[in-house]
């Protein structure tokens, strides 16, 4: 069989959060993790937006109810009440948001993790490579290597801030409908062809036999009631689980595909880059947030994150014998994004839920050690508290990326290679410390 | 016999920390905060001793065994040592983050007390201790493969299951204790816990001779339990009532007239 090689086009979005509070006042959960494309339906939310959790320990405690329709009874309650109790309620409102954040960003790492520790197809390394980073990794020569995982960086990166650049020019000129389009159609291969690759791997590892007639209705049915949550209405709970399903995907994708090296580098500068575009006053992602604010616009009313259709740059002798003629690949490649505040609610973007799993689920790839992954986690969960404690201080958009990425990476080198050493002989000999 | 053994020995280990953190610490997010805080300050003195003993290690002889032998107990020593200043200076950012909230909010009380800080944060420390100790023995104890063939102990996973628990329980009680004691001023009860925990490292040393390290251990384990219990305002007649459900709380709950 021939591969062909193709090459890709693309349309970048990203994924964002609305930042601006004009009219997403009200405490919403569903706004919290993603911007949802119509207003607010109050009668989903309306078992969702219970209280605030009362707080039993505290002599003045009052309670809080969020309201769903009125705009900001946060604010009332704010401007009504003295400091002492603004502080206490500012502090136990970011504690919980914290916690809604913690729990979402566990379960995609946690379904990556279960993902690659049981189904090996996505830790087999294969020569095909996406087309975003053409330069294959020689492991014999360390600087040859090195040197080509740069570049396959620079090549990715670049790509990234073109099509970030691309999207903010479409969004100033106001080419709604393209955007959408591209959206539903990015979302389409995801919901579809990523899934049916997943379940193909899965059914393969526990030797469940399945027929197509079955497997088309479980994909049908999955992937229609996916664009319906995502795009239009749905349970708040259900929109949340397909959001954490799609990053655990992409996670997984970006896992197989991308070489060793580069993965790290990719990582690091992608962090970076994420810092340059949200803080700087020439930022992509910061125009698109003060344009949005101008406009006093819900910055994007979908789920948007960008997608390039990416066709496999494949071997003569690839290995994998469904490849056919052309095997492509929607390769999503999310914009590391914004932590917003709302005075309701804090929004994460996807693409950070990406990259965050994408790091847990290389540590998890690296031998049999459980150590190295739990401490990426923890570590990875701290950066995002101290991400939004920073928000919490400065109110107003800021990358999510480089705090977690750091505590990250550097705790997965020095757990890697340092703890781990230490935690066997210590096993092997069963001393406790 | 192994996902009997996973099961079991997940239960041993996990099972008093987990029901503890759902039943009082999963409701309320600031306690959930900091307990991943505590369990990273954990990690960050794991990393600190780790990467002493892998410099010594570097420039030592790696073909003597008894020297290795002596490196590695070194590096338990250094490990809990730094482990116990790492637990003084989380008491320390949480009493400066306590006292910067109450300067700003003008309140006189704090919306999370020091003793609970002390509780969560100890069981934070805990959860991180004994998940490096114990989960990579656990997903071994998954696949497939005969414990002690070569004559190694049999009772390695219950074992290492059972010493999980006591750490994790220790670690909590630790932390009440030390709090307690720095609140207080009280330096001898400071290094008491120090010494408890060396003591309680330092007899993992005769390990595979299980009931010289188990049993120590554990007799560790009640009098901090005790310990941390008379810390936390607890008294024989505080428990007396409870127990026989005449306490204040459990009347309140359940509109009974005492």
């Amino acid at each position: 069989m021939r591969l062909l090689q193709l090459w890709a086009f693309g349309f970048c979005h990203l994924l964002f959060m609305n930042t601006s509070d004009s009219e997403e006042d009200s405490y919403n959960e569903r706004s919290a993790l993603v911007q949802c494309e119509s207003p607010t339906i109050p009668s989903y939310n309306q078992d969702h937006d219970m209280s605030l959790p009362q707080e039993t320990d505290t002599k003045r405690r009052r309670p809080v109810s969020s309201g769903l329709d009125e705009p900001g009874p946060v604010e009332r309650e704010r401007a009504s009440t003295p400091d002492g109790e603004e502080e206490e309620l500012t502090l136990k409102y970011g504690a919980k948001h914290v916690i809604m954040l913690f729990i979402p960003v566990t379960l995609c790492m946690v379904v990556v993790v279960a993902t690659i520790k049981s189904v090996s197809f996505y830790t087999e390394k294969t020569s095909q490579r996406l087309i975003y980073t053409p330069f294959e990794e020689d492991p014999n020569s360390v600087g040859q290597r090195l040197l080509n995982s740069l570049l396959n960086t620079m090549v990715m990166i670049s790509v990234i801030v073109v099509m970030t650049i691309i999207l903010v020019v479409l969004y100033k000129y106001r080419c709604y409908k393209f955007i959408h389009g591209w959206l539903i159609l990015s979302s389409l291969m995801l919901l579809f062809w990523f899934s049916f690759m997943y379940l193909g791997e899965v059914f393969k590892t526990y030797n469940v036999a399945m027929d197509y007639p079955t497997l088309v209705m479980i994909i049908w049915n999955f992937g229609v009631v996916g664009m319906i949550c995502i795009h239009w209405k749905g349970p708040l709970r259900l929109q949340q689980a397909y959001l954490i399903v799609i990053s655990a995907l992409m996670a997984l994708i970006f896992i197989k595909y991308l070489p060793e090296w580069s993965a790290w580098v990719i990582l690091g500068a992608i962090s970076i880059y994420d810092l340059i575009a949200v803080l700087c006053p020439k930022g992509p992602l910061r125009m698109l947030v003060e344009t949005a604010q101008e406009r006093n616009e819900p910055i994007f009313p979908a789920l948007i994150y960008s997608s390039a259709m990416v066709w496999m740059v494949g071997m003569a002798d690839s290995s994998n014998p469904d490849s056919g003629e052309l095997h492509f690949t929607s390769c999503h490649m999310l914009k590391c994004l914004l932590v917003g505040f709302l005075t309701g609610g804090v929004k994460l973007g996807l693409g950070d839920f990406i990259f965050y799993s994408v790091l847990v689920g290389k540590a998890a790839t690296t031998g049999g050690d459980w150590n190295t992954t739990l401490a990426c986690f923890v570590a990875i969960l701290i950066g995002l508290c101290l991400t939004l404690l920073l928000l919490a201080i400065f109110k107003k958009a800021l990358p999510a990326l480089p705090i977690s990425i750091t505590f990250g990476l550097v705790f997965y080198f020095s757990t890697d290679n340092l703890v781990r050493p230490f935690m066997d002989s210590l096993a092997a000999h069963q001393y406790y410390i | 016999m192994t996902v009997a053994v996973f099961f079991g020995c997940t239960f041993i280990a996990f099972g008093p920390a987990v029901a503890l953190f759902v039943f009082t610490i999963a409701r309320d997010p600031l306690r959930v905060i900091f307990l991943i805080a505590g369990a990273f300050f954990w990690l960050v003195s794991l990393l600190l001793s780790s990467l002493v003993w892998f410099i010594t290690v570097q420039i030592s002889n790696k073909n003597s065994a008894t020297q290795q032998t002596g490196l590695l107990i070194f590096g338990v020593v250094l490990s809990v040592l730094l482990q116990e200043a790492f637990r003084y200076g989380y008491y320390r950012l949480l009493k400066k983050a306590n006292e910067g909230l109450l300067a700003l909010s003008q309140e006189d009380t704090m919306p999370i007390s020091i003793r609970q800080l002390a509780y969560v944060s100890g069981l934070g420390f805990g959860f991180m201790s004994g998940a490096f100790s114990v989960v990579n023995i656990l997903s071994d104890s998954l696949g497939p493969g005969t414990v002690g063939i070569h004559g190694d102990p049999q009772h390695y996973f219950i074992s290492s299951a059972f010493m999980t628990l006591a750490i994790i329980l220790l670690h909590m009680f630790w932390g009440v204790v030390f709090f307690e004691s720095c609140e207080r001023q009280r330096w001898w009860a400071l290094g008491a816990v120090v010494i408890s925990h060396l003591v309680v490292s330092c007899v993992t040393f005769v390990n595979p001779h299980y009931q010289g390290s188990l049993i120590p251990t554990y007799i560790i384990l009640s009098i901090m339990a005790a310990w941390a219990y008379l810390c936390a305002g607890g008294s024989l007649r505080n428990l007396k009532l409870c127990l026989t459900c005449k306490d204040k709380d459990f009347l309140l709950a359940n509109h009974r007239p005492r």
